[in-house]
């Protein structure tokens, strides 16, 4: 099964019913397969005008009622920002996959980068809460995905599914998890709704919502008071602070002997798995810390290692992303070395072993 | 007026703008319409018009610059049994809207969309807008607009709406009728009405009183049917209002797409069966 | 049916932004501005009850009162001629 493929079937499985988009390279696949399959399971495929438009009407959807989704890859993701924004202040549950590619701008469509990290969290405007989930495997495409509209749904939060053009273009044997068995979760309703989540009423329930990008009191209605302004955007941000835990998706390797561990995600992290594997071959004692969500940042996770390994080393494929949030979480209770490449190509293993004995 | 969240007025519109004036002749054509309050919803951009939305009581969705169209085209599609509107102004619906605009008019998707045309961009303080006229003074054409406006009508028709007319604040009867049509059609209909901005137009313009705004929307329109015996020297400078097109023939989006779901699902019936 | 007949005009003087709309543009002229520039009501019998000082009031500030009295007087003098 394809990357692309397996996050078709995962949120197939999550129970999408409305996916909005546009063509891109390398997230085409995800629209065209589910132009097909969307309408035979009684769901909703629309190739909107633009990117931006595309995000709008994903929304638009959710707040219909529907489970909604959209695909793209960096230029398609850089238009989406402003609505994307507006998913997050207006607390409306929706997934957006990234097929990351080389950037800045038209950059190399057909190549594999990690270039949108920071921009996954910070690329829209103001303080506003987001999740960002990083797949290495076929398998952990569609795992991931059911697990994002479980999360927007919980958190009522834009959860972004960050892949790329190698973990989106692979093809790997896979045996799925049985239908029904990976958790789902439901909107917050009107009488089990978390303290700090308000419960979620759609349209044409009744309920006559006014929802708006705007800050608003508890009405719903527009505000410009001081006070509404402060709750109300840290709440948002604490939807998702609070939860770290929660959110903690990582996978350890080999970190009880580790003197040298290696952060890493997407793509990248089966290359680094597999330099791990070879230098514990030959004796060295080296681990890994696999991220399967990005962010929230799993600092804790970094703090602790910090305090007890030599080195960290953060392979990614941009000029260093990830790996200040690692330093910055070390402390500098130990060192923390880069290792970047940027000219389309994966991080091979061969080249990171040196790096890893280096060290 | 049960269409309206009156413990919100007096509303933040300026003296003698038109957005009242438009917005009271949507409810009453809303009640003319029989529209159902709990399956309606209203979606509007940013702008002065936009913010008509919050005046309204139903589901209302105030989105982002531009984009009430596509955030309206996400939620008919997930609910095609509700009443979709989109409210909103000449610079949102036209300049950077435009896409959005022409693309829901080409689809037929059964949303109402009335315009509230000032001319400008009021919100912002007076700049000018794709429906600024060519000679007009904005704050950003301080020397007289050098741009040429759109036909809105024609625009939109000719992407594909299937029912197109034009109004103004001054003609509110017509406005009324117009909007009560654009709702009751089945496909997706647009109302252009002409609203006046005394504060920003107007003071630019040398006509920044309400009562003379009001006056010039009347002296420079043209009912249709008049236009059509009219030279267009005698035409020049003059906005023709009327219905210029109405059409059922061509199906509507979202019913056509869920035909689509019933045959899938019916042939996917016959071959398992 | 008889024409209807206006028992009242009122204006919500908190709304009333006082554009001077619907002064301006009564075809009969049955308003006029009064204190601060509220319009206030000169002819009352001079209105024909077109409601287009409410339909142009920016504002939903006025209302015009249907006089009640003289509608159920119409009906009786139609029932009996009829």
């Amino acid at each position: 099964m394809q990357g692309n493929e397996a996050c078709v079937e995962g949120a197939l499985e999550a129970g999408l019913q409305f996916f909005a988009g546009y063509p891109i390279t390398p997230s085409t696949e995800i629209a065209e397969m589910l132009a097909d399959r969307l309408p035979r399971a009684g769901g909703f495929f629309i190739q909107m005008e633009d990117e931006i438009a595309s995000m709008a009407a994903v929304i638009g959807a959710s707040l219909a009622g529907m489970r909604a989704m959209t695909a793209t890859s960096g230029p398609g993701f850089s238009l989406k920002q402003e609505n994307l924004g507006y998913a997050a202040i207006t607390e409306t549950p929706c997934v957006v996959v990234n097929v990351q590619r080389v950037g800045p701008s038209t950059g190399m469509p057909t190549s594999p980068s990690q270039g949108d990290v920071m921009q996954a969290r910070w690329g829209t405007h103001g303080d506003h809460p987001v999740v960002v989930l990083s797949p290495s495997s076929v398998l952990e495409t569609y795992v991931l995905t059911v697990k994002a509209f479980a999360i927007a749904d919980e958190l009522r939060v834009p959860v972004i599914l960050l892949t790329d053009e190698i973990t989106g273009h692979m093809r790997e044997r896979v045996v799925l998890p049985d239908p029904g068995t990976l958790p789902r979760a439901g909107r917050p309703r009107e009488g089990q709704a978390p303290t700090d989540i308000p419960p979620m009423h759609h349209f044409g329930e009744g309920r006559r919502v006014m929802v708006t990008g705007l800050y608003r009191d508890s009405t719903g209605f527009w505000t410009e008071s001081r006070e509404e302004a402060d709750r109300l955007i840290r709440r948002l941000a604490g939807k998702v602070e609070s939860r770290r835990e929660q959110l903690t998706m990582v996978d350890r390797r080999h970190l009880d002997d580790a003197q040298v561990v290696v952060v890493a995600y997407g793509c990248v992290a089966r290359s680094a798995q597999r330099a791990v594997h070879l230098a514990r071959e030959r004796g060295r004692r080296v681990g890994m810390l696999r991220l399967s969500c990005l962010w929230p940042f799993p600092g804790h996770e970094i703090e602790a290692l910090a305090e007890q390994v030599d080195s960290i080393v953060v392979p990614e494929m941009n000029l260093g992303q990830m790996v200040g949030e690692v330093e910055r979480a070390a402390r500098g209770r130990c060192r923390v070395i880069g290792y970047h490449r940027v000219d389309s190509e994966l991080i091979r293993p061969e080249e990171l072993l040196p790096v890893l004995e280096g060290v | 007026m049960r269409f309206l969240r009156s413990e919100h007025l007096p509303h933040i519109w300026c003296v003698g703008c038109g957005h009242g004036i438009v917005l009271g002749a949507v409810a009453r054509a809303m009640d003319r319409a029989g529209v159902d309050q709990d399956r309606t919803v209203v979606v509007s951009g940013i702008g002065c018009s936009s913010r008509a939305v919050g005046y309204l009581n139903m589901d209302a969705l105030h989105t982002t610059h531009g984009r009430a169209l596509a955030f309206a085209t996400g939620i008919k599609l997930a609910r095609p049994d509700l009443r979709v509107a989109v409210l909103a102004g000449d610079g949102d619906l036209a300049a950077i809207g435009g896409n959005h605009l022409i693309h829901a008019a080409r689809r037929n998707i059964g949303i109402t969309t009335v315009c509230f045309n000032n001319g400008i961009y009021g919100m912002t303080s007076g700049q000018y807008s794709p429906l600024t006229p060519a000679g007009y003074r904005t704050t950003t054409s301080p020397f007289g607009h050098l741009e040429r406006d759109f036909d809105l009508c024609r625009l939109v028709q000719a992407a594909g709406a299937t029912y197109v007319a034009r109004s103004t604040a001054y003609h509110v009867h017509q406005t009324i009728t117009y909007v009560t049509r654009a709702l009751a059609h089945d496909g997706f209909s647009f109302v252009e009405v002409f609203s006046p901005c005394p504060t920003y137009f107007g003071r630019h313009n040398r006509m920044g009183d309400p009562v003379k705004m009001m006056q010039w929307l009347h002296d420079g329109t043209v009912q249709a049917g008049q236009a059509a015996r009219m030279t267009p020297e005698e035409l020049r400078g003059r906005v023709v209002i009327g219905e210029f097109h109405r059409t059922q023939e061509v199906p509507e989006y979202a019913r056509s797409y869920r035909e689509m779901i019933a045959r899938l699902a019916e042939e996917g019936d016959r071959s398992a069966g | 049916m008889a024409q209807k007949k206006a028992g009242a005009i009122r204006i919500n003087e908190a709304w009333c932004k006082r554009c001077d709309i619907c002064i301006a543009f009564c075809p009969r002229d049955v308003l006029a501005a009064g204190d601060g520039g509220v319009p206030r009501v000169v002819n009352l019998p001079a209105c024909t009850f077109c409601l287009l000082c409410v339909l142009r009031c920016p504002d939903f500030a006025v209302e015009v009162i249907e006089d009640k009295e003289v509608a159920s007087r119409d009906v009786a003098t139609a029932t009996h001629a009829g």
